[in-house]
Order: C-alpha cells, then sequence, then structure tokens
C-alpha cells in the first residue's frame, strides 16, 4: 500500500480497493468506510476498562451471527466461563454460537510461577492451537486478547518478538481477519510496541472522564489503502452492545422537503411567507428566562399532534407532568395528545449521564418511537455535562440523524448575558435552519416579550419585531406599536391605543356636526331656490297677460280695419247689419 | 520406593530444538531418575487438540504431571541445573 495507490484508488474507482470485512458494530463500519481491512489484522489498543475486549468480541459476535463468518475468540486475560457471563449481560449468547460452532473461544493461560525456561524454544505451540481452532470451525475472523500477556509469562523478550511477527504474517497467509488488542502504554500505542507488527489498521480506544462524567471515544489512527474518519468519535457500550457515533456524517446530501409545518401560533405563522417552518429543518428558540421557550414549544408541539403528527419531547427541565399541568394554563391540553400516543415525554436531568448517553438515549427514542416532530427542551442546560464544543457536536449530529429522518426538530435555548451562553447562540445557530429570538423589552417599568425572527433559511420573512403574549387561551403574537417616542408594548401599547380611541371619538363627533351642518345648509338653500321658482312663475303669469291683451288689441283692431275697408268698399250700395253688427272670431 | 515421574513432552515435528530436548531429558532421568520415570511425547503437528489441555504455548515443553504439582519447562532444557530444579529433583535455591 503507498501513497501512489491511494492516489490511484480516488481517480479510477473502477481499480480493485482494499476488500473490507464489516464489523456489524453501529457505525464503526460508516468511519472505516466498510470495515476493517480484511485478511489482515487490525491492532485495537487503548487502556484499561476502554472496551477493548468488547469490542473485539462484538466483531466475532456479529460476525458470526450477521455475516456468516464463524470466528475464533483468544482470551490470554480472562477465562472463557468469565467472558460469556461477562457479555451476557449484553445479549450476546456466547453458548448457543458456540455450540452452533460459530464461535470457539479459547483460553491461553501462561503462569510464570509454573513454568521455568531453559534454552531455545518457539511459540509453534499457540500456532497449532490457532490453526487447530480455526481450521476446526472454519473461521474467518479472529481475535487475539491481550497477547501482550505474553510478555509477563515468559522472559525472553527476543524469541517472543520474533514469534510475533511470524505470528502476524502467519495470520495474513490464513487469510483471517484478525483483531489483536493491546493495552496502551506510556509513550507509544501499546506497551509492547506491537503497533511495530500491525501496521495495517490501528484503533485507539479512550476513556476519558471530564468533570465526573465519562466518555469513550474512539480514534482510527491508521489505516493503510483507505479513506477514513480522522476524528475521535464517541462511542457507548449498553445493553445492545457497542455504538459508535459519527461526529457528522461525512456527507451533506440529506433530503429536503419544501412543505411546510405550522408553529401553532397563527401570527407566527404568518412572518414566514410560506406559513410556516420547513419539514425537517431545525428550529432554535432562544431567549432570557421566562420568556416563553417551553409555552413556544408546547404549542408546536400541540399543533403537530393536532395533525395527528407524533411528537417526542425531550424535557431537560422540567418533568412531563409539570409540563402538562403548566401548558395547561395557557390553554393547552397536552394530556389528551399523550393518552392518545401521540406525544411521549422523555425527560431525563442532564447530569444523569454523559452527552454521548444522552445522544444515544435520543437516538433509541426516536428510532423506536418514529416521531415527525422533536423538542430539545432546553438545550443549554446539557452544557452542565459537556464543554461548549462538545454540546455543539452533538448537537451537529442530533440535527445529522434528524434531517435524515426528515424530523422537524425544535431546539429552546435560554441565553443569559453571560459570554458562555452567548457562544452557545452563535455555535448553535450556524446549525439551525430557522432561529426566533425571544427578547425582553423593558418600558415603563414594566417588561414585556418581543419576539423576531433572527434567521430562516430558504425563505423570506418578516424583519418585525412582534410582541408575545402569553394568555389563558394561549400564545398570541401582536404588532407592535409604534408610538411617537419608538416601539411601545404592554401597558403602554395599550395607553397609546386608548388614546387613539378616544381621538376617534372626537372626530367621528365632529364630522357628524359638519355633515349636520351641510344639511342645514343644504335645506336653506332649497328654501331659497323655491322662492326664486315663484317668483319667475309669477313673473312669468304677468309677461303672458301682457302679450293675451296685446294680442287681442291687435285682432280687434284688423277687425276694425276691414270693417271699415268693407264699408268703404260698399260705398253707398248697402250696409248688411249683419256686417256692422258681425262679430268675428278673436283669436287668442 | 521413590515417587514415579510422569513426564511428557511436547514436540512439533522432528525439529532441532525438539531432537535435542528429548535427548537432554533422557539424559537427565538416566542419571538422577533411573528406573522412575516415563516419558511421553507427544507431537502436536499430528495430535493438535491435545495442545489446549496442559495449555502449551512453547515448544518444546516438558510437562511433569507427577508428582504434584505440575510444572512446565520450555525450551531444548540445555541447562541442568534449571531442569533438575524445574522437576523438583533439586531444591530451589
Amino acid at each position: 500500500m503507498s501513497v501512489k495507490r491511494e492516489t490511484s484508488l480516488r481517480l479510477n474507482k473502477k481499480l480493485t480497493a482494499l476488500p473490507k470485512t464489516k464489523t456489524g458494530i453501529n457505525g464503526l463500519d460508516e468511519i472505516t468506510l466498510g470495515g476493517l481491512p480484511s485478511g489482515r489484522p487490525t491492532l485495537i489498543c487503548g487502556g484499561p476498562g476502554c472496551g477493548k475486549t468488547l469490542f473485539s468480541l462484538e466483531f466475532i459476535v456479529r460476525g458470526a451471527e450477521d455475516f456468516n463468518e464463524p470466528g475464533v475468540f483468544v482470551a490470554f486475560e480472562e477465562k472463557a466461563d468469565e467472558i460469556l457471563m461477562n457479555v451476557a449481560s449484553l445479549g450476546f449468547d456466547l453458548e448457543r454460537l458456540q455450540n452452533e460452532k460459530k464461535i470457539r473461544m479459547d483460553y491461553i493461560h501462561i503462569d510464570k510461577t509454573e513454568i521455568e525456561e531453559t534454552g531455545e524454544y518457539d511459540l509453534e505451540g499457540l500456532f497449532i492451537r490457532l490453526g487447530y481452532a480455526i481450521d476446526s470451525i472454519g473461521a474467518k475472523r479472529v481475535v487475539l486478547d491481550t497477547i501482550e500477556n505474553l510478555f509477563a509469562g515468559l522472559s525472553n523478550e527476543g524469541i517472543i518478538r520474533a514469534e510475533l511477527r511470524r505470528l502476524f504474517r502467519w495470520l495474513k497467509d490464513k487469510g483471517v481477519t484478525a483483531i489483536i488488542t493491546g493495552e496502551k502504554g506510556k509513550e507509544s500505542l501499546t506497551r509492547q510496541g506491537l503497533e511495530e507488527y500491525v501496521s495495517d489498521c490501528v484503533i485507539l480506544l479512550d476513556h476519558r472522564v471530564i468533570n465526573q462524567i465519562s466518555t469513550r471515544r474512539l480514534r482510527i489512527v491508521k489505516y493503510r489503502g483507505s479513506l477514513h474518519g480522522t476524528n475521535e468519535y464517541p462511542f457507548l457500550i449498553d445493553d445492545e452492545g457497542i455504538s459508535v457515533l459519527p461526529v457528522t456524517s461525512l456527507k451533506l446530501d440529506k433530503p429536503v422537503s419544501s412543505d411546510t409545518i405550522s408553529s401553532g401560533i397563527g401570527a407566527l405563522d404568518e412572518m414566514f411567507p410560506m406559513g410556516g417552518f420547513y419539514k425537517g429543518s431545525s428550529i432554535l428558540v432562544s431567549g432570557t428566562a421566562g420568556t416563553g421557550k417551553t409555552s413556544i414549544a408546547a404549542s408546536f408541539v400541540n399543533q403537530a399532534c393536532l395533525k395527528k403528527d407524533k411528537c417526542l419531547f425531550f424535557a431537560f427541565e422540567e418533568s412531563p407532568a409539570q409540563i402538562i399541568r403548566n401548558m395547561r394554563s395557557i390553554g393547552m391540553d397536552l394530556q389528551k395528545h399523550v393518552d392518545k400516543g401521540l406525544l411521549q415525554f422523555y425527560a431525563s436531568r442532564p447530569t444523569m449521564f454523559g452527552l454521548e448517553m444522552h445522544l444515544v438515549a435520543i437516538h433509541k427514542a426516536i428510532q423506536k418511537f418514529k416521531p415527525k416532530v422533536v423538542v430539545l427542551d432546553p438545550i443549554t442546560n446539557l452544557i452542565t455535562v459537556g464543554s461548549f464544543s462538545d454540546v455543539k457536536a452533538m448537537l451537529v449530529r442530533l440535527i445529522d440523524f434528524l434531517q435524515n429522518e426528515q424530523i422537524t426538530v425544535m431546539f429552546t435555548a435560554l441565553t443569559l448575558n453571560t459570554v458562555v451562553s452567548e457562544q452557545t447562540d452563535d455555535g448553535v445557530s450556524s446549525l439551525v435552519d430557522a432561529w426566533l429570538y425571544i427578547k425582553d423589552i423593558e418600558l415603563n417599568g414594566e417588561r414585556n416579550r418581543g419576539l423576531y425572527i433572527m434567521k430562516s433559511r430558504g425563505m423570506h420573512h418578516s424583519n418585525q419585531v412582534r410582541e408575545f403574549l402569553i394568555t389563558s387561551k394561549g400564545l398570541e403574537l401582536v404588532d407592535v406599536y409604534l408610538g411617537p417616542e419608538g416601539i411601545l408594548t404592554g401597558s403602554a401599547r395599550e395607553a397609546q391605543m386608548l388614546q387613539e380611541e378616544t381621538g376617534q371619538v372626537l372626530h367621528t363627533y365632529a364630522v357628524s356636526r359638519k355633515d349636520r351642518e351641510l344639511l342645514r345648509k343644504r335645506k336653506v338653500l332649497e328654501a331659497k331656490i323655491e322662492s326664486l321658482k315663484s317668483e319667475f312663475e309669477s313673473a312669468e303669469e304677468e309677461l303672458n297677460k301682457i302679450y293675451t291683451e296685446e294680442e287681442i288689441k291687435r285682432s280687434v283692431m284688423e277687425e276694425n280695419r276691414q270693417k271699415i275697408t268693407e264699408i268703404r268698399k260698399a260705398g253707398g250700395k248697402f250696409l248688411s247689419g249683419k256686417q256692422l253688427n258681425g262679430k268675428s272670431k278673436i283669436k287668442k | 520406593m521413590e515417587q514415579k515421574y510422569e513426564l511428557r513432552l511436547y514436540v512439533a515435528g522432528k525439529t532441532q530444538k525438539s531432537v535435542t530436548a528429548l535427548s537432554n531429558l533422557k539424559k537427565y532421568c538416566e542419571e538422577h531418575l533411573s528406573g522412575q520415570y516415563s516419558i511421553e511425547v507427544v507431537d502436536l503437528l499430528l495430535q493438535p487438540q491435545l495442545a489446549e489441555g496442559d495449555q502449551i504455548l512453547a515448544i518444546p515443553t516438558l510437562v511433569k504431571k507427577v508428582p504434584e504439582p505440575v510444572r512446565k519447562i520450555i525450551g531444548d532444557l540445555s541447562n541442568k541445573e534449571k531442569v533438575l530444579v524445574g522437576l523438583d529433583i533439586r531444591p530451589r535455591s
């Protein structure tokens, strides 16, 4: 294996990569990108009690059970029946596997007091035993736990070293995937410098106690011919064996959804153009003490439960009963969701165990319950059990996991006016997709809550500070009043509203008075118009009268003129009485 | 009447060390335990399953089964004094 080979691996994937054997240990295969190197020995080293034996034993058991690869476990430290008992608590039924010829346990014991050494010897006996054990069940996996004990039992170090070198070569020739465990030395990885012989893959286990809380960690020191995660990964031993938790998954290729999920507060949803948070996103609600973070979280959960989505509520501060009681006071009945099996609480004191345990407990609870919505209230309490960077690393892993499962998560975080917690906000905020910040607004001797959206990835959002009210009917957001002196909240806002209301009444009054005046004016005007009209009528009649008289006068005169003409024409002829007295029609 | 010695020598094939060990053992026994011993040679190449019983790692290994306590001497038995002490023929100094 050389650098050249590694480069060519990257350049052309069709080249045969190093064959790997899956360990079956939760998470380890992910870090090693497929497992331990097949047919080669791997060294697992670490201090006492770091889980070396268990690690290697799980490798054998998983191989036998899950991958149909029988395994030989050679114990140099504990007796086989002691091991049987020790691992029974982890659910490994070694006895059954032994009876099924899937596992062979071998116990090699060297008692220095009953051994004399004289002259030349070799360890052919060990080879024969191992070879016999491997061949008897067709083993593909071998564990030598802890082979360094040979150095304690035999005094001729030169022979042991030469024989170990031969042993590892022999294991390679046999084609078995082997794990050799070694106790951590003061300056080297192992006391006897085993890493000198096993150079393909070295894994270092570590067990640290910080602030009285222990954390187990694992690191791949080297892995020839393969890429691997190089970080320190926390791991856990619980009743189901070992789980290694990758700090971050190696890729950022999670599925995303553009569906939204309601926050349970109508006005808050309106602050987002899509009408809520994205499904599968992570939301941080932060604020100082008593600003209603838990209430927001509860309202979010309540809403999801009403939509028949399953929710899991991790409470690190209050007991479930306390939360249910408190939320009832603001008009939310969480108990009915619990009864229906839609809501589950998981409450634990942060100090109960280390962060990794918490993380695994959270993982397990989520995998078991399969919720759509998860709430962690509050994450800042976790800092009591881990440093800030530990908590952040844990949250990264948690968010990673939740996003893969398309679970929407809401964290609440308490901010104090100390540097540490400001960091928390900053640290976590880069991980979350949406961040609501609740702030105390202190004005006129009273405290009110203002809520705003610090960030919301992938959607526009309102930039307004809204006043956040907790009422007996639930949570409400009201627009913050902008008075002449700036933002008004609480009673100042009420006062401003009252004042404006008074103004409104006065205004209304003034308007109606003007209306009446207008009406009156119109009436006056209308009366005037009426009198002018009658005046005009009488004038018109007068004019008409004159006109008629003129007409009559004219027609009479015409008649008379004709009459005279007639008379003149007749001359002396005659004067008809008729004509004289005839009355012509008078035109009117 | 002295106790009878039951000795078992584990070897793996006829290697130089095994041959040396067996000839050394025979020599010491003749000198010190004449007539009171029996030697059983176990070749682990032929009977590998026997290695587990006596916890054999090194080759060659001489196991003194009787008299008690059980003792093991590994190596080609070239150091006569050590072998005699190991077999409890000589007292430990």
